[in-house]
């Protein structure tokens, strides 16, 4: 087991400031893929200005998100703030009648005063039942950073799933919000392997929310899922483990788990995964010429770093530096930490500072950081990749292998390209 | 609680992120949560700044909440002070840490720092982006100017012989729309009256700057959202005047010289006759006939508004339909403003009321914020961008001031694009039928873009809806909740109007068909008096009218 691996993997923890996203963030991509639900945050101008800056011009479109600003009288006193709050939700849901699921989603400050949001959404469901059904859950920074919001938004969601019958075949349940085509392609994987009875959590819609009960088995499509985990597996559900699908190593490892967890036969996995396999070494290969021999260094954002990491390494011959991270899951990434080569250097935590300092220092080829670092590293004649574009674009299986390694490699042939 | 999906203005400390970010030597320690970093995108996307924001963030998290958060902002302040060596430093709290109240000045006090820190009072929870700005801007002013001001009483020295006039540029800062190039523009005007610019502040000042500013004539503000609070204390303590007329628009530039003239005590012409404005003859040009009593409403920061407003009217020709500012602090200046063109000023940071007044008001051009872009959009007129809050877009590369004579020109340009151009115009009014120039297809010449039809949002929503399009209706049918029910017929006749007109004959009609309380058939607009306001719109438009008149014609 690779847990002996990873005490032997130096790595740095460190504490200072930042520079992550908090869990608000995540709201971007769930409201695109749960049509029917709302995400309301309790916070301040603050969030609301994060989410119009963080969501840039996709803001236009009316999205299914919007703040309930807390004012100054609304610190007053708190029974006020539970009647304002439902005063917002009644004009919000007035306003949107389309509306099925509504998230009560908490901020820094909502948590700060305590305001119990837990509470207001089980007496908003009441009110509100059987339309809108409504649930909360923290995005704060003070408890989450970036895509740890989903995490939290889907563990609100999995004791409100439904209840599959104790005495059915097993069910495979896919967790972690993936893009439609990617899911659409594993649908079709795992089909025609003969595991039909798949469903995926967070579900394109808040009616169709897969069952879940002591006979499902889920695997982990993405790696910040530590909360959602945990509250599936209280609901009685295992876990597959494996490592995530990114890249053509990653994606057969990940399915071969689910393969060998349903008992499909080994040739018929081989022939239902070469032809992807193939389609992903081919697109690799030009891929590789690129990024070979390339010193890749990343910044903690989205805990998708150490996965990238093994990929960029294994497939396309990247050296790796410091691979930081958010957090470091152990038990999630066993399966990614023991794929890892020796000598990698994994921080956890960061001190943003001392981190540039090492980074300036290794003088990497690329390196992987947020949006407010990119431009600054750029204007240092650093080949930055800016991470968030990682987590709104399809990079898992097989088809986009090369779509993610070029996400890597343009940057350097922007670079080569340019004279000016 | 307030719902919000958009806002106007960031809250305060990004304001006070703003002139931090803009001066040099300056350093600024936030007590915030992680997460807060998100503003540092601002300045490094949207406008493109190549280093980071001197800005540090404690970015405390819940389980720091438990221990000492005033040890870590100590920790940071302390850190961020050796590491950066600034000549100056700002403390605040963000909307999180102001709950927690931990006291960042008072604990900047304590650790004997070797350069000054100047405490910030942000009131997150009632304040805004623009009145952080301003207070930042005072504090920082106030602190590092304040020890070299004279005793209350001394007589302003004068100026040596033979010295030429100093003046400071005050209020551009990071972030700021089009600040960059309205202080390149306006010192260039004040160069050629003779008057040098002493300090420009807070863009590009550094905190030693700010100690000399009292050593400047007089103060020139650009933008009184930032600057007014801080030159109206200079005023006090230096005895330096200050300017009250921004520079916006051709007119105000020529107020603008003459102020300054005034209090430098030179001769405003050679800045006169240097006006290199294009605007007065490309607005007196007969192409431009056709802007005459355009319809324009306007929103924006109260400074850029009430300028838009100004020019608008007297340097395009459009008549001003509706005004108004998210800046509750210049709400006055605003209501002045709109009383001169005869209309309610719109005070408001609610994005949905400006929404639900451009669609009552049925403009044909909007000048606003990136708000009221999506507005626009969503309505189907033609919107330019006026004032902050705005995108990466205008944020551009090449020279694009607003203030000054060069500014004059970028206004033509940019005010004039997004309206449909003359001849495109005339065509439309004469053949429908093109396949390809139809009214749906909007303005030729800005390629794809195709504005959907103008209607109001709530009532004529019915009147869109595919049942009320495929029902036969009767002209004697009772109208449904009071709102009118437009007959097919009708609907085609209405079609024939230029889009950009038809949102409002659309409402007068229905306007009239319901104080009859009947439906909207083809008769009815012919029963409209001609000097209604339906007429007045299409008066400089006289094709837009035969539309009308028809309806009970041969045709009928």
């Amino acid at each position: 087991m690779s847990g002996d691996k990873l005490t032997d993997i130096p790595v740095i923890r460190e504490r200072g400031q930042n520079s992550m996203f908090c869990g608000l963030t995540g709201i971007i991509w769930l409201h695109r893929k749960i049509q029917d639900a709302f995400f309301l945050i309790v916070g301040s101008r603050t969030c609301a200005h994060l989410m119009q800056s963080a969501a840039g011009v996709m803001i236009f479109a009316e999205p299914r998100f919007g703040t309930a600003i807390i004012e100054e009288r609304d610190l007053a006193g708190l029974a006020d703030a539970n009647e304002e709050l439902d005063r917002v939700v009644a004009r919000l849901l007035e306003r949107r009648p389309d509306i099925r699921m509504l998230f009560l989603v908490g901020s820094c400050p909502s948590e700060v005063i305590k305001l119990d949001l837990e509470r207001a959404a089980s007496r908003l469901s009441q009110q509100h039942q059987p339309q809108v059904r409504v649930l909360s859950y923290s995005g704060s920074g003070l408890e989450t950073s970036f895509t740890q919001g989903e995490d939290t938004c889907l563990a609100a969601l999995v004791p409100e799933l439904p209840q599959a019958p104790a005495d059915s075949a097993p069910d495979l349940l896919v967790v972690g919000t993936l893009a439609d085509v990617v899911e659409d392609q594993f649908m079709r994987l795992f089909n025609d392997m003969g595991i039909t009875r798949v469903q995926f959590l967070p579900a394109r819609n808040s009616r169709e929310m897969p069952a879940v009960g002591p006979n499902t088995r889920y695997i982990l499509a993405q790696p910040f899922l530590a909360d959602t985990a945990r509250c599936l597996e209280k609901r009685g559900a295992t876990r597959i483990a494996a490592p995530f699908p990114l890249g053509e190593e990653g994606t057969t490892r990940w399915l071969k788990a689910v393969a060998d967890t349903f008992g499909v036969a080994g040739d018929l996995f081989d022939r239902v995964t070469a032809p992807g396999i193939e389609r992903a070494r081919r697109g690799m290969v030009r891929m590789r010429e690129q990024l070979a021999g390339k010193r890749l260094f990343m910044l903690p954002d989205s805990q998708l770093e150490i996965p990238l990491a093994r990929f960029l390494h294994r497939e396309a011959g990247m050296e790796l530096l410091e691979i930081g991270t958010p957090h470091l899951h152990r038990q999630h990434l066993a399966e990614e930490l023991a794929l890892l080569p020796e000598g990698t250097t994994l921080s956890e935590g960061q001190h943003l500072d001392k981190q540039l300092d090492r980074c300036r220092a290794a003088r990497p080829d690329v390196v992987v950081c947020g949006l407010g670092l990119a431009n600054p590293l750029e204007a240092e004649g650093i080949t930055t990749k800016w991470s968030i574009e990682l987590v709104f674009t399809p990079i898992q299986g097989y088809d986009q292998a090369a779509d993610l390694a070029e996400l890597f490699a343009r940057p350097l042939l922007r670079k080569a390209k340019l004279r000016v | 609680m307030q719902l919000t999906v958009w806002t106007y203005e960031g809250p305060p400390h990004v304001g006070a992120m703003r002139v931090a970010t803009g001066m040099e030597g300056l350093h600024y320690v936030i007590h915030a949560p992680q997460g807060d970093t998100y503003a540092d995108l601002l300045f490094t996307m949207i406008e493109r700044r190549n280093k980071r924001p001197p800005v540090t963030y404690t970015t405390f998290k819940g389980r720091d909440l438990g221990q000492d958060t005033a040890e870590l902002f100590m920790e940071a302040a302390r850190e961020a002070c050796e590491r950066f060596k600034p000549q100056a430093m700002l403390v605040s709290s963000s909307c999180t840490a102001e709950l927690i109240q931990d006291d960042p000045g008072g604990l900047a006090k304590g650790l004997g720092l070797p350069v000054p820190a100047i405490p910030l009072e942000l009131s997150s929870y009632q304040r805004k982006e623009n009145w952080g700005a301003s207070e930042t801007f005072y504090q920082v002013v106030r602190g590092l100017a304040g020890p070299h001001a004279p005793a209350p009483g001394t007589e302003r020295p004068s100026r040596p012989e033979g010295q030429r006039p100093r003046c400071n540029i005050l209020g551009p800062t990071a972030l700021g729309f089009r600040h960059r190039d309205d202080i390149q523009e306006i010192t260039r005007l004040l160069n050629s009256l003779g008057i040098d610019v002493h300090v420009t502040a807070p863009m590009g000042a550094t905190p030693m700057d700010i100690a000399r500013l009292g050593e400047a004539d007089f103060n020139v503000v650009l933008y009184p959202e930032i600057a007014a609070t801080a030159a109206k204390w200079l005023e006090r303590m230096f005895k330096q005047p200050f300017t009250k007329v921004v520079p916006i628009g051709v007119g105000a530039t020529r107020e603008f010289i003459a102020e300054v003239a005034a209090l430098a005590g030179v001769d405003p012409a050679p800045a006169l006759e240097d006006g290199d404005s294009r605007l007065p003859w490309y607005s007196r040009s007969v192409d431009s006939n056709y802007l005459t009593g355009k319809r324009v409403f306007i929103f924006g920061d109260a400074t850029h508004a009430v300028a838009a407003a100004r020019v608008a009217t007297e340097e395009f020709g459009f008549t001003v339909v509706g005004l108004g500012t998210y800046s509750r602090e210049f709400a006055r200046e605003v209501r002045e403003a709109a009383k001169q063109y005869g209309i309610e000023p719109l005070i408001t940071d609610d994005y949905l009321e400006v929404e639900a007044q451009v669609a009552e008001l049925h403009p044909e051009l909007v000048l606003g914020t990136q708000m009221e872009r999506h507005i626009a959009k969503r309505l189907g007129v033609a919107c330019a961008v006026i004032s902050a809050p705005v995108h990466v877009q205008d944020f551009p590369a090449r020279y694009a001031p607003q203030m000054g004579f060069g500014g004059a020109n970028v206004l033509f340009d940019t005010w004039v694009h997004p309206l449909m151009m003359g001849l495109e115009e005339h065509l439309l009014g004469m053949f429908r039928e093109d396949f390809e120039f139809h009214a749906e297809a909007g303005p030729s010449h800005l390629g794809a873009s195709a504005p959907a039809e103008t209607r109001p949002v709530g009532a004529a929503q019915a009147a869109t809806s595919p049942a009320a399009a495929t029902v036969e209706l009767e002209p004697e049918a009772t109208p449904t909740d009071g709102e009118p029910v437009w007959s097919p017929d009708a609907e085609k006749e209405l079609r024939k109007i230029p889009f950009f007109v038809r949102g409002k004959a659309r409402r007068n009609t229905e306007r009239f068909a319901k104080e009859r309380g009947s439906v909207v058939s083809k008769s009815t607009p012919c029963t409209m008096p001609r000097h209604t306001s339906v007429g007045d719109t299409c008066r400089p438009r006289p094709h837009a009218c035969p539309a009308l008149i028809r309806m009970d014609g041969p045709r009928g």
